[in-house]
């Protein structure tokens, strides 16, 4: 068992889901017990779709258990059919009804029903919801697109000269982050390039479009946690090559201009000479110079990890002091994304873990999923959301892909605005002793008399105090009043930073007492 | 209509005959009572033994409370945990010990059973029973179940405090004294407080208290008042403890809340006039308050799906105290006992039903159109998208509703997706 407060991931039958409700003329038929209806929420109110997901639940209670959930899974997917005349039903159970054993793909051959029904296995207790997303639309794309393909080891028949280059999109889906203008971002720019659109899927595609995804001369790959199983099927059926880029930064989006030419056959050099992104002169005008070694701290799905930190290190001049990712199954290239940056690569699912790697590693902005944003609140570091799981503000009405040259320029805000730009920094280290613009100063609307609480009770105080573990505070080092009150003056957002280097730096070399002096020589220690 | 007439009602929907259907039901399953349950009992850790589908429930339904460092957390049952029960057994004591090392503050906590630890028949009576052996005094460990399979959103709160009904000390002066049973929101419950001492009435316990080392002592001859609609197994634990049960109108609105006040002020010989005392000041605040939202609401149609099981005396407040029209008004359970003084106050001619078939209940819906849909989250912005008014349950079971001075924010709920439709002119 695993003791878990939050989890980073749904279960598998949730990318089921994300799959069906991308696609259009499917309906999943899910055998799940009463309750297991509140995954509709997460489309219904977290993506704002304006229809019910196309899924059905039997909803067995337990007064059905027994030889009855059988045949409540065959009625109601007899009535979905029947009442909402998909294209093609997915049929599948949920981790109780994995349990109870009756068998969906079973159940549904004898159900004699016209549409297709493609069965799916969704091991609830070892594999998680892009697995899920992952083998489900590696399912359906074998079950459609599978009757086209050419007899094993038929070479792929070049393209005829007078045919543009064709490709397939694969990997959007329903409750994606940022799928919707990833997908418009980077259809441009295969477009500018002169390369088709063939299909795009799971998002928007039916089973007739699934069918056609042979007819493209290669894919593109946006999502690898979602459609890199399907994707290499596709390669060994229709001999079909894949983009390994993720266009996530100007450096990324450059590379994969390069490689979809490549596999198209045509020429970049138009594409690549339009300087399509602002965030190269952002990054170089004055103002961003503060950026300078700015230490983050990334976490998030392996794609948009990997992918940030690039943009982190290569384009704002941040450095990379964590990198981590939920997604187990890529481990390996998350590994070797932290090699370059030297540092290990946090691979786990234990929110927990996460926190205390971003307490350790004391960053000054944390990239990451909706969990990281709390957990940065408690601590007090700036953050930005790079990756799902997400909440209802980071499925946004405005244009903000992350994919693309747009997609950089929004990068680029969204790593910034956390931070204190620049100038604003300087004014506040140059004020800070300012008689009304020291930190325990109120608003000055507020009047003279609004006085707020004691450096002691501020949050930071009290945070940098919890954080220090009891069995340690008799053999801590002893600060100064002076040393304390040196202290004060450091900005809030970098003095529990300060507290901690000093102390560290105290305790190594066995120093009791914290004076001044100690302060200056922990900074000069530390200084990078 | 005045709201503090005593209803005596004409015969209304008592014996109407109840739709039941059965179908796919758009509801939550009782682990989400967990929610409201562990900020209400604050000492009290709720350990839910169940798959990754339960903690990401909990994670979809608490939304922010992340950063609260919640007091609730799933026990995921992994592949190697289903290979032989004996290993679950010891893997679940593991999982409590390194939680309670975590948390020294906890001084009760509960092992939750859901669909998964249920159908592999995972014995959470024994696990308790053992845990609570090992850690006490300490804490207190029991068990109930909010699994889907066996109970609907609310019903969890019922299942958690029928657990709670047998840990309830004897008082040992069994002097008259009155429980209310139910959560309520902090703020109300100290107004009703209020309201019950100002009657006169100052031995009163609450179900369940706010720390669990203060559970109140019950004797043979307590008398209890439902505060809750859902809580039929909680009712019927303490009447095996020779409590008595209070038959009134829920504390929705003026009129629920002053019959529910009334029943106990009855049950405990509060003249009249001290009543009236007592209860005046609020109905004039409730009635003014109800004015102000009483114009977009009044004539309108209301079609509610079933959700928590307070729908019945919500449609009795909308009707009686707002205007509106009931059409159809579903529930997961209809307890008819704990409803026999609100059945007789709805309007002729509102269909019950009971149970769902979701598909079946949206034809109806959308065939009789409504001016207000009560719905859950899965279902409102679809209907919207449809053109229909909704307002969502849930928001009913996180907000405080009951009592005189909850009365105008009650309706406003009401009343405020009508306005918005009235405003939006894109």
């Amino acid at each position: 068992m695993q003791l878990a407060v939050w989890t980073y991931e749904g279960p598998p039958h949730v990318g089921a889901m994300r799959i069906a409700s991308a696609m259009r003329d499917v309906h999943f038929v899910l055998h799940a017990p009463q309750g297991d209806t509140y995954a509709d929420l997460l489309f219904t109110m977290i993506e704002r779709r304006a229809s019910r997901p196309p899924v059905t639940y039997t909803t067995f209670q337990a007064r059905d258990l027994g030889a009855d959930t059988a045949n409540l899974f065959r009625d109601a997917l007899i009535e979905a059919n029947d009442r909402f005349r998909p294209k093609a039903i997915l049929v599948g159970a949920s981790c109780t009804a994995e349990l109870i054993q009756d068998d969906p793909q079973g159940l549904a051959r004898t159900a004699g029903l016209a549409v297709p029904v493609v069965p799916l296995e969704l091991p609830s207790y070892a594999k998680k919801e892009n697995w899920g997303a992952a083998e489900t639309f590696y399912r359906v794309v074998r079950a459609f697109a599978g009757p086209h393909a050419p007899p094993p080891g038929t070479p792929r028949p070049p393209r005829p000269a007078d045919r543009p280059p064709r490709a397939n999109i694969l990997g959007p889906t329903a409750l994606g982050f940022r799928h919707r203008d990833d997908l418009r971002e980077v259809t441009d720019l295969l477009g500018r390039l002169g390369v088709a659109v063939n299909v795009v899927a799971p998002l928007g595609a039916s089973p007739a479009d699934i069918a056609r995804l042979g007819e493209a001369d290669f894919n593109v790959v946006l999502y690898p946690e979602i459609a890199g199983t399907a994707a290499s099927w596709l390669a060994r059926s229709f001999g079909q090559k894949a983009t390994r880029t993720v266009p996530l930064g100007v450096g990324a989006t450059r590379d994969f201009i390069r490689e979809v030419a490549e596999l198209a056959g045509v020429d970049p050099s138009s594409v690549l000479e339009e300087e399509a992104s602002r965030l190269p002169w952002y990054s170089r005008s004055v103002d961003s110079t503060y950026l300078t070694g700015k230490r983050v701290f990334v976490f998030g799905d392996a794609t948009h990890a990997i992918g940030c930190a690039r943009v982190a290190a290569e384009e704002l001049g941040f450095t990379v002091v964590g990198l981590g990712t939920y997604s187990r199954e890529f481990a390996r290239e998350v590994r070797e994304a932290a090699a370059c940056y030297g540092v290990e690569a946090l691979i786990t699912d234990d929110y927990l873990e996460v926190e205390a790697k971003i307490a350790e590693a004391a960053p000054e902005l944390v990239l990451g999923t909706q969990m990281e944003r709390h957990i940065a609140k408690k601590h007090r570091i700036p953050c930005a959301v790079i990756s799902a799981p997400v909440h209802v503000q980071d499925f946004p009405a405005r244009y903000s892909p992350v994919m693309g040259f747009e997609g950089a320029n929004v990068l680029f805000d969204t790593f910034v605005h956390p931070l204190m730009m620049g100038l604003e920094e300087h004014l506040l280290a140059m004020f800070r002793e300012d008689f009304e613009f020291h930190d325990e100063a109120a608003p000055s609307h507020l009047g003279a008399t609004a006085t707020v609480a004691a450096a002691a009770s501020s949050p930071v105080a009290a945070a940098v105090a919890l954080s220090k573990p009891t069995e340690e505070a008799s053999a801590a080092p002893v600060w100064t009043p002076e040393a304390t009150k040196e202290l004060g003056k450091v900005p809030f957002f970098v003095r529990g930073k300060a507290r901690r280097n000093t102390e560290r730096y105290a305790a190594e070399r066995g120093i009791r007492t914290i004076t001044v002096e100690t302060l200056y020589d922990a900074k000069a220690h530390f200084a990078r | 209509m005045s709201a503090a007439a005593a209803p005596r009602a004409a015969p209304g929907c008592t014996d109407l005959p109840v739709l039941r259907e059965r179908g796919q039901r758009e509801v939550f399953c009782g682990l989400t009572g967990i929610v409201w349950l562990h900020r209400k009992i604050q000492d009290a850790f709720f350990l839910i033994v169940g798959s990754r589908t339960c903690a990401h429930l909990m994670q979809s339904a608490a939304g922010v409370m992340i950063f609260a460092e919640p007091r609730f957390a799933t026990a995921i049952i992994e592949e190697r945990d289903l290979a032989g029960l004996a290993d679950a057994n010891a893997e679940l004591d593991r999982v409590v010990e390194r939680l309670l090392a975590r948390r020294p503050d906890i001084r009760l906590l509960f092992l939750v059973g859901s669909c998964p630890s249920e159908v592999i028949k995972l014995d959470l009576k024994r696990a308790a029973e053992r845990l609570d052996r090992r850690f006490a005094p300490r804490v207190r460990v029991l068990n109930y179940s909010g699994s889907g399979i066996e109970t609907t959103f609310t019903q969890g709160e019922d299942a958690c405090l029928a657990a709670l009904v047998p840990e309830l000390p004897e008082a040992k002066d069994p002097g008259p004294r009155l429980l209310v049973v139910g959560v309520l929101p902090d703020v109300v419950e100290d107004q009703m407080l209020r309201l019950f001492a100002a009657m006169g009435l100052d031995r009163v316990d609450v179900l369940p208290p706010r720390r669990s080392t203060g559970l109140p002592a019950i004797a043979p001859g307590t008398l209890f008042l439902l505060a809750q609609p859902w809580l039929g197994d909680t009712a019927r634990a303490l009447e095996a403890r020779g409590c008595r049960h209070l038959p009134a109108p829920f504390p929705l609105g003026a009129e629920g809340t002053t019959g529910w006040l009334r029943a106990a002020a009855e049950a405990f010989d509060v003249a009249p006039s001290r009543f009236r005392e007592a209860t005046a000041l609020g109905i004039a605040r409730a009635e003014k308050a109800l004015a102000a939202h009483r114009p977009l609401l009044e004539g309108k149609s209301v079609f509610l799906f079933p959700d928590s099981q307070i729908e019945v005396p919500l449609a009795r407040f909308l009707a009686r105290e707002c205007g509106m029209r009931p059409l159809e008004i579903g529930t997961p359970y209809l307890h008819r006992g704990l409803l026999a003084a609100e059945l007789p106050l709805l309007p002729e001619g509102v269909t019950l039903s009971e149970g769902q078939h979701v598909d079946r209940q949206l034809d109806r819906c959308r065939r009789t159109r409504p001016d207000i849909t009560v719905c859950g989250l899965g279902l409102a912005n679809p209907l919207e998208a449809e053109g229909h008014t909704t307002k969502w349950s849930i928001e009913l079971v996180f907000t405080p509703i009951q009592g005189y001075d909850q009365a105008g924010d009650l309706a406003g709920l009401f009343a405020r997706p009508v306005d918005r439709a009235q405003r939006l002119k894109v």
